[in-house]
C-alpha cells in the first residue's frame, strides 16, 4: 500500500529537485543563515543522515520532526560541528553559515560554535553557581571589559531567558539546585550570553513537565527576534506552537519541508501524512 | 640475626603438626562418614523409591560428615588453647614448696619461664638445679600426655557423634536444608574475620600502646620535641629513659610525603586528563598498562631503586651547585615515593573524570570553549570530590609506606623542612624498634605500637574521609 | 572597515590566538606529565637490569686438582665423616702454588689463595663424597672466583684508579690477567644463585632459601585467603541481609584495603606471636599475616564477579525450584569464579611483593638453610632483597638487582596470568 501511493509523488520530486535528493516541498528561502547541501553522516558503518539538504533562514524558527533514531538530532549536531567530539563521526556535504564552509579545514569551530550555539534535551548545567554558568561563555571568549560589563551581561542573559526575577536574590547558588524547568531555561540565558546568531536545540522540553515546556516555549517566540533557531522535538504540537518552518526525517533522510501551517494540514508526503496523523512515532 | 638466635620452639612445633595430622584423620573419617549416610539413605528400610525421601542422599551424606567432623574439630579448638594454662596450673600445684617459697607473682612467672624454656631445650637465664630440670621433665611429659589423651578424645568424639548422625537419617530428615543451614553460618563466619581483623589490629595495638603510654605520658609524646629511643642503655645513665617526642617523626613524615603528593598528584593528573581526554586510541592502550607497570612493583625495589639511583644523584647534583645535601635525603625518598603514587592517583582521577557525564563537556564546547577551557573549567571542578577523595588516598599512603623510607630515608629524627637533609618517619621507627631482639617491658619497643596506633588512626580517618567523598561523588552521577 | 562596530564574533576572535597557545601549552603539559611517567618507568627497569645482568653469570677458575690423601689428611679412612672433615682447601692451595711458583711471601699467598672462593673447598667436598674412588686422581675442575675477582673479570674495577682506592692491587690483577691468558677463566651461568640460601659471602648466595620461603607463605595465603575470601564474598552478596551490621563489614573491607601494610605487621607481631606463642620467622605465620592483607583485594575482586552474573540466571534457577544454595553453588558461582581467580592471582602477586609485615614477624633473619617446612625459620624473596640491598659490596649491588629482576618476572607472569584469564572467560550478557 505504502509503495504504491509513494511511488508517484517521490518521482515527481526528483524531478524538481533532482540535485537535493529526494525532498518534497521547498528547502529554500530567500534570506538564509545557514545552507546545508547534500550532508551526509556516518557512524562506523551506519549511514545516519542520507543527503540532506536544507536552508535555515534569518529570524525563523524551524521545527525538524520525526522519529526517534531518524537522525534529526545528528543534522542540528552538524550545524555547529558537535558531531566532532565523537571519534567514529563523519560528515561529508556542504553546511555554510552566512555563505562560509563550515567544515572547511582553516575554519576555527570556536568562534563558529561562539555563532551557533546549542541547547541540549537533558538541562546541563555546570556544577557552579547560576552566575558563573552564565559568565562562562563570555568569560572564555573574553567579552567583557570589566567585571560591571560582565554583570550587566550576566542580567540581560536572564532577563532574556525569563529567568532573572527567579534568581536575581540567589545568583551565588549552584545552577544544579534549580528545577528542571529553570535549569534550562538557565542553559538557554547561558547560551545566548554569548549573543550568538544560530541556536540549535535538541529537543529543549523533553525532560520538563507542561508549565515549565510553555514557559520555554514563550521564550522560543520572543527569542525569534534576535536569533535563528533549529529545534528538534518529539511533539508536534510544539512544533506547530512555535515554527514557521517544519522538516521531516525519516530513516536518515529529510522527506518534506515547508511552511509549518502547511505541512500540519496538508502534509504532501505519505510518510509525513502518517506521522503527523500518528500512524507511528 | 642468625639462625642460631631463632628459637625453636619445639613445643608449639609439637602442637601444629598433631593438629595437623589429626585433622588430616578427620578429613579422612568425614569422607568415610559421608559414603556411610549416603549409602543409609539409599538403603533406609521400607524406602520404596529416592523419591519417598525428603532430601538428596548426597545431602544424607553431607549430613553425617558435618556430623563426624565438626564438633570433633570444635573439641581440637577448644582443646589446643586450654592445653597449656591447664598444664601449668598442675604444674604450679606440684612444685616443690622450696622453689616457691616466698617469690612474688613477677619471680614466679620468672621460675615459670625457666622451667619452659628448659623445656623447650633453650637457655635459661640462671644456674639449672636438679630440681628444676626435673620440673622441666615434668611439665615436657605433661604436655605429652595431655597431646595424646586430645588426640584419642577428638577421634573417639568424632566416631561417636557420626553413629549419632547416621541414626538421624530417615525419610524425612530434611537433611539438605540442615546441610544449607551449616553452610550459610560457615559464610557468615568467614564474613566476620574482616571485622576480627581489624578488631584484633586495634586491640593488639592499643593493648601494647596502653602499656607504653603507662611508662611514657601521652602529652610527651604528642607533643615532645625530642626522639631518641635509642638513648635507654643503663639506668643510671642521664636520659636513660629515652626521648620518645614523636614530633620530629610527623614532621619528617609529613615533608616526605609532601614530596611525594607534589610529584605525583601534578603527574599523575595530568597524565590521566592527557589520556582521557586527549589520547588517541592507540596511545592509550599503550601508555596505560605501561603507567601501571609503575603500581605493580613491589615498594622494595623502590626503596633499592631510591638509596642507589636516585640519592646519589641528588647529592652529586646538589654538590654541582655548591649545596651540601645528605645521602639520605628526604628529597630521594619523597621523589620515589611520588614516582609510586603516579598510577595510583592517574587511575583513580581517570575513573572519576570518565564518570564527569559527556553532557557537561557537550553543554561547554557547544558555546565554542576550547578543550583545554572545557577540562579546567568543567571537567575538573565537575570531578574535584572525585580527585579530592583520590589525593586524600594517596596521602594515607605514602603516610604508611614503610619500604621506600627505610632503605632511603635516615634514622636520625631531625626537625627540619629543608628536603635535603636527612628525616625518619613513623614507619621507619617502628621498624628499626620492631627489627632484632624485642623486650615486651621496655618503652622502647612498646613505642613501636604506640607510633602503630598512631599511624593506623591517621591513615584511617583519611581512609573514611576519602572513601566517603568517592561515594558521595559516584552518587552524584550514577 | 574602521567605523563598523566591533562585534560579539570581533572579541571572540581577538583572543583566540591567546587561547589556543594556552591549549597547546595545557596539551603540552599532559604529554610532559605522560612522558615523565614513562621515563621513569624506562629509568627503573633500565637501572636495576644494566645493574643485573650481570649476576647470572659467575667468574669460575679452572684449577688442576689433585685429590691427594695426604694433604687431605685422611689417611686410607674412606668413610663419610673423614671425608667431610678433611681439608680440601689444602688441594687448591697447592694448586695456586704450582699455578704461581714465584709467590713466596706468606701475606702475598694470602692473597693468592683469597682468589678463590671460600666455598670452593666445600665443591671438592661434596665431589669426593659422591665418589671416594677419586682419592689419589687428577682433575681439572671449574671453581667459583672471589666476588672481588669476579667483580675485576666483569669490569666493574676500574684499573685505571689509584692502587690503594681499588679493592685489589696490581699483583692480584697481574695474577688474574695471567690466569686469564691461561684461559682458565670464564663466567659460566651461574647456578648457585638460584639455589642456594643466603651467605655473606657474595659469590655463594642464592635466593633459592628465600624463594622457597615466599612460596611456604604464598601457599598458606593461598589456602586461607581464596576460600575465606570468596565465602565472605558470597555470604555478602547473596545471602546477607542489607542492614547496619551488613554496611559496617563493607566499610570494614574497604578501609582494611587502604591499612598500611605495616599494621598487620604489628597485628601478626602481637597476635600470632605473642598471644598464641607461633614460632618467629616463620613462613606460616608470614602467610597468616599476608592472608588478612590480601582478603581484601580478594573479596572486593569476587564480590565484583558476583555481581557481573545477571539476575535472570538466579530468577531460572530459583524458577524451577532449586534452593538459594543451590542456586548459588551449581549457577552464579562457576559463573564467576573465573573472575575470583583473577582477583585472586591479583592478591597473591601484591602478596609476593610485600615487604614491611615481614619484616615485623622477624623474617628478616640470616638464614643459610632453605626451609624445609612453613614452620623452619626463613626470609622471603623481597626481604632477601632488603637485606642485600643493605650490602656495600659491589657483588652484592648485581645480586640484589638480579633478585629483583627475579621478583619482576614472577610478578609480571602473575598478572599475565591474570590478564589471560580475565580475555578468556570474559563475557558479555
Amino acid at each position: 500500500m505504502i509503495v504504491e501511493r509513494t511511488a508517484p509523488a517521490e518521482e515527481m520530486f526528483q524531478v524538481i529537485h533532482a540535485n537535493f535528493g529526494s525532498t518534497v516541498g521547498d528547502l529554500t528561502v530567500a534570506e538564509p543563515r545557514m545552507t546545508a547541501r547534500n550532508v551526509n553522516v556516518h557512524y562506523a558503518d551506519k549511514h545516519a543522515i542520507i543527503d540532506v539538504s536544507l536552508d535555515i533562514g534569518c529570524h525563523e524558527v524551524i521545527a525538524l520532526i520525526g522519529p526517534s533514531g531518524c537522525g534529526k538530532s545528528t543534522f542540528l549536531r552538524c550545524l555547529n560541528r558537535m558531531n566532532d567530539t565523537i571519534e567514529s563521526c563523519r560528515v561529508s556535504g556542504e553546511i555554510r553559515l552566512d555563505g562560509q564552509d563550515i567544515y572547511d579545514k582553516n575554519l576555527d569551530v570556536v568562534p563558529l560554535r561562539a555563532r551557533v550555539g546549542m541547547v541540549f534535551q537533558k538541562p546541563n548545567p555546570f556544577p557552579k553557581s547560576i552566575y558563573d554558568n552564565v559568565a562562562y561563555g563570555p568569560r572564555i571568549h573574553g567579552l567583557a571589559e570589566s567585571q560591571t560589563a560582565l554583570d550587566e551581561m550576566v542580567e540581560d542573559s536572564l532577563r532574556r531567558a525569563g529567568l532573572w526575577d527567579e534568581v536575581k536574590d540567589r545568583l551565588q547558588q549552584p545552577g544544579t539546585g534549580l528545577s528542571g524547568g529553570q535549569q534550562q531555561r538557565l542553559c538557554i540565558a547561558r547560551t545566548i550570553a554569548v549573543s550568538p546568531e544560530v541556536i540549535l536545540m535538541d529537543e529543549p522540553c523533553s525532560a520538563l513537565d507542561p508549565i515549565a515546556t510553555a514557559k520555554i516555549e514563550e521564550l522560543i517566540d520572543e527569542l525569534r527576534q534576535n536569533f535563528t533557531i533549529a529545534i528538534v522535538t518529539h511533539s508536534m504540537q510544539q512544533a506547530a506552537r512555535v515554527s514557521q518552518r517544519t522538516g521531516y526525517f525519516h530513516l536518515g533522510r529529510l522527506i518534506e519541508v515547508g511552511k509549518t501551517d502547511e505541512i500540519f494540514t496538508n502534509p504532501q508526503h505519505k510518510l509525513t501524512e502518517d506521522y503527523i496523523t500518528g500512524r507511528f512515532g | 640475626m642468625g639462625t642460631e638466635n631463632v628459637p625453636t620452639n619445639l613445643h608449639i612445633d609439637n602442637f601444629i603438626m598433631q593438629s595437623t595430622t589429626l585433622i588430616l584423620i578427620l578429613l579422612v573419617l568425614m569422607a568415610v562418614a559421608f559414603q556411610l549416610g549416603c549409602r543409609r539413605a539409599y538403603n533406609l528400610p521400607g524406602l520404596g523409591c529416592i523419591c519417598d525421601l525428603h532430601s538428596l542422599p548426597v545431602y544424607h551424606g553431607f549430613y553425617t560428615a558435618i556430623w563426624c567432623g565438626v564438633p570433633a574439630l570444635l573439641l581440637l579448638g577448644v582443646w589446643s588453647s586450654v592445653q597449656t594454662p591447664i598444664v601449668i596450673n598442675l604444674l604450679m600445684d606440684d612444685l616443690p614448696v622450696m622453689m616457691t617459697a616466698g617469690l612474688s607473682q613477677a619471680e614466679l612467672s620468672l621460675v615459670l619461664n625457666d622451667i619452659r624454656n628448659l623445656a623447650y631445650g633453650n637457655i635459661t637465664s640462671g644456674e639449672v638445679s636438679r630440681e628444676l630440670m626435673a620440673v622441666a621433665d615434668h611439665y615436657n611429659q605433661l604436655q605429652q600426655t595431655g597431646l595424646a589423651v586430645q588426640s584419642v578424645m577428638v577421634i573417639l568424639l568424632a566416631l561417636i557423634t557420626t553413629a549419632l548422625g547416621w541414626r538421624f537419617i530417615s525419610p524425612e530428615l530434611r537433611a539438605r536444608n540442615k546441610v544449607e543451614s551449616v553452610l550459610r553460618w560457615l559464610l557468615l563466619i568467614s564474613s566476620t574475620i574482616a571485622i576480627l581483623c581489624t578488631l584484633g589490629i586495634i586491640f593488639a595495638v592499643l593493648f601494647e600502646s596502653v602499656r607504653f603510654f603507662e611508662m611514657v605520658p601521652l602529652t610527651d609524646f604528642l607533643f615532645g620535641l625530642q626522639w631518641s629511643p635509642q638513648i635507654a642503655i643503663r639506668a643510671d645513665q642521664v636520659g636513660s629513659s629515652g626521648a620518645f617526642g614523636a614530633i620530629p617523626l610527623f614532621a619528617g613524615t609529613l615533608l616526605i610525603s609532601f614530596i611525594a603528593m607534589l610529584v605525583a598528584v601534578p603527574v599523575g593528573l595530568m597524565a590521566a586528563i592527557y589520556l582521557s581526554e586527549y589520547a588517541s586510541q592507540r596511545l592509550r592502550t599503550y601508555a596505560k598498562p605501561l603507567l601501571e607497570i609503575l603500581a605493580g612493583i613491589p615498594t622494595v625495589v623502590y626503596g633499592f631503586f631510591a638509596a642507589l639511583i636516585v640519592a646519589p644523584m641528588i647529592r652529586d647534583s646538589a654538590a654541582q651547585f655548591g649545596v651540601d645535601a645528605s645521602s639520605e635525603s628526604a628529597l630521594a625518598a619523597g621523589l620515589v615515593m611520588g614516582i609510586m603514587l603516579i598510577p595510583f592517583i592517574s587511575s583513580l582521577s581517570d575513573d572519576v573524570i570518565n564518570a564527569v557525564p559527556q553532557a557537561l563537556r557537550d553543554a561547554s564546547y557547544a558555546l565554542g570553549a576550547t578543550r583545554s577551557e572545557t577540562i579546567r573549567q568543567v571537567v575538573i571542578p565537575a570531578a574535584l570530590p572525585g580527585i579530592v577523595g583520590g589525593v586524600l588516598l594517596a596521602a594515607s599512603r605514602a603516610i604508611g609506606e614503610t619500604m621506600i623510607v627505610v632503605m632511603a630515608a635516615g634514622l636520625s629524627a631531625n626537625l627540619t623542612a629543608n628536603p635535603l637533609d636527612s628525616v625518619t618517619t613513623v614507619t621507619v621507627q617502628i621498624v628499626t624498634l620492631l627489627v632484632g631482639d624485642q623486650e615486651f617491658d621496655s618503652p622502647k619497643t612498646l613505642a613501636a605500637f604506640a607510633l602503630g596506633l598512631l599511624l593506623f588512626l591517621v591513615t584511617l580517618v583519611l581512609n573514611v574521609i576519602a572513601l566517603r567523598v568517592v561515594r558521595k561523588y559516584r552518587e552524584v552521577y550514577e | 572597515m574602521a567605523d563598523r562596530p566591533i562585534t560579539t564574533l570581533d572579541k571572540v576572535n581577538a583572543s583566540l590566538a591567546r587561547r589556543y597557545a594556552k591549549e597547546r601549552r595545557f596539551r603540552r603539559a599532559g604529554l610532559m606529565a605522560i612522558a615523565t611517567g614513562l621515563l621513569f618507568v624506562l629509568l627503573l627497569f633500565t637501572s636495576i637490569i644494566s645493574n643485573g645482568y650481570s649476576a647470572f653469570w659467575q667468574t669460575h677458575v679452572k684449577l688442576d686438582i689433585t685429590f691427594n690423601a695426604e694433604q687431605l689428611g685422611i689417611g686410607d679412612a674412606r668413610d663419610f665423616e673423614t671425608l667431610s672433615s678433611a681439608d680440601y682447601a689444602a688441594l687448591i692451595r697447592t694448586s695456586l702454588k704450582k699455578i704461581f711458583p714465584e709467590v713466596r711471601d706468606r701475606k702475598e699467598r694470602r692473597k693468592l689463595y683469597k682468589m678463590i672462593s671460600t666455598g670452593a673447598p666445600l665443591l671438592l667436598r661434596e665431589i669426593l663424597i659422591s665418589d671416594p674412588t677419586l682419592v689419589g686422581s687428577h682433575h681439572a675442575i671449574w671453581l667459583p672466583a672471589d666476588d672481588d675477582i669476579d667483580m675485576l673479570v666483569k669490569g666493574q674495577i676500574d684499573r685505571t684508579q689509584p692502587e690503594d682506592a681499588r679493592r685489589l692491587n696490581n699483583q692480584v690483577i697481574g695474577w688474574v690477567d695471567r690466569l686469564t691468558e691461561n684461559g682458565v677463566v670464564e663466567q659460566q651461568f651461574n647456578t648457585t644463585f638460584f639455589t642456594a640460601g643466603d651467605s655473606r659471602e657474595p659469590e655463594l648466595a642464592g635466593i633459592g632459601g628465600a624463594i622457597t620461603g615466599s612460596l611456604y607463605a604464598l601457599l598458606v595465603t593461598l589456602l586461607l585467603a581464596f576460600p575465606i575470601g570468596v565465602a565472605t564474598a558470597i555470604y555478602l552478596e547473596e545471602f546477607a541481609p542489607k542492614n547496619r551490621w551488613t554496611d559496617l563489614i563493607e566499610i570494614n573491607i574497604n578501609n582494611l584495603a587502604a591499612v598500611p601494610s605495616i599494621v598487620f605487621g604489628l597485628l601478626g607481631l602481637a597476635l600470632f606471636i605473642n598471644i598464641v606463642g607461633l614460632p618467629r620467622s616463620a613462613p606460616l605465620v608470614g602467610g597468616l599475616v599476608l592472608t588478612l592483607m590480601t582478603l581484601p583485594t580478594i573479596i572486593i575482586a569476587s564480590r565484583a564477579a558476583l555481581k557481573s552474573v545477571p539476575p535472570s540466571i538466579r530468577e531460572a534457577a530459583m524458577g524451577i525450584g532449586a534452593s538459594k544454595m543451590q542456586t548459588v553453588f551449581h549457577h552464579v558461582l562457576p559463573q564467576a569464579l573465573p573472575g575470583m581467580l583473577t582477583g585472586t592471582i591479583i592478591g597473591m602477586a601484591q602478596a609476593l611483593g610485600e615487604t614491611a609485615p615481614l619484616l615485623m614477624i622477624g623474617m628478616v633473619a640470616f638464614v643459610v638453610d632453605i626451609p624445609g617446612g612453613p614452620l623452619d625459620p626463613s626470609t622471603a624473596l623481597p626481604v632477601q632483597i632488603f637485606l642485600w640491598a643493605d650490602s656495600p659490596e659491589r657483588a652484592f649491588v648485581e645480586r640484589t638487582s638480579a633478585a629483583i629482576m627475579v621478583l619482576l618476572a614472577f610478578l609480571i607472569s602473575m598478572n599475565l596470568l591474570a590478564v589471560l584469564l580475565r580475555k578468556k572467560f570474559e563475557r558479555r550478557w
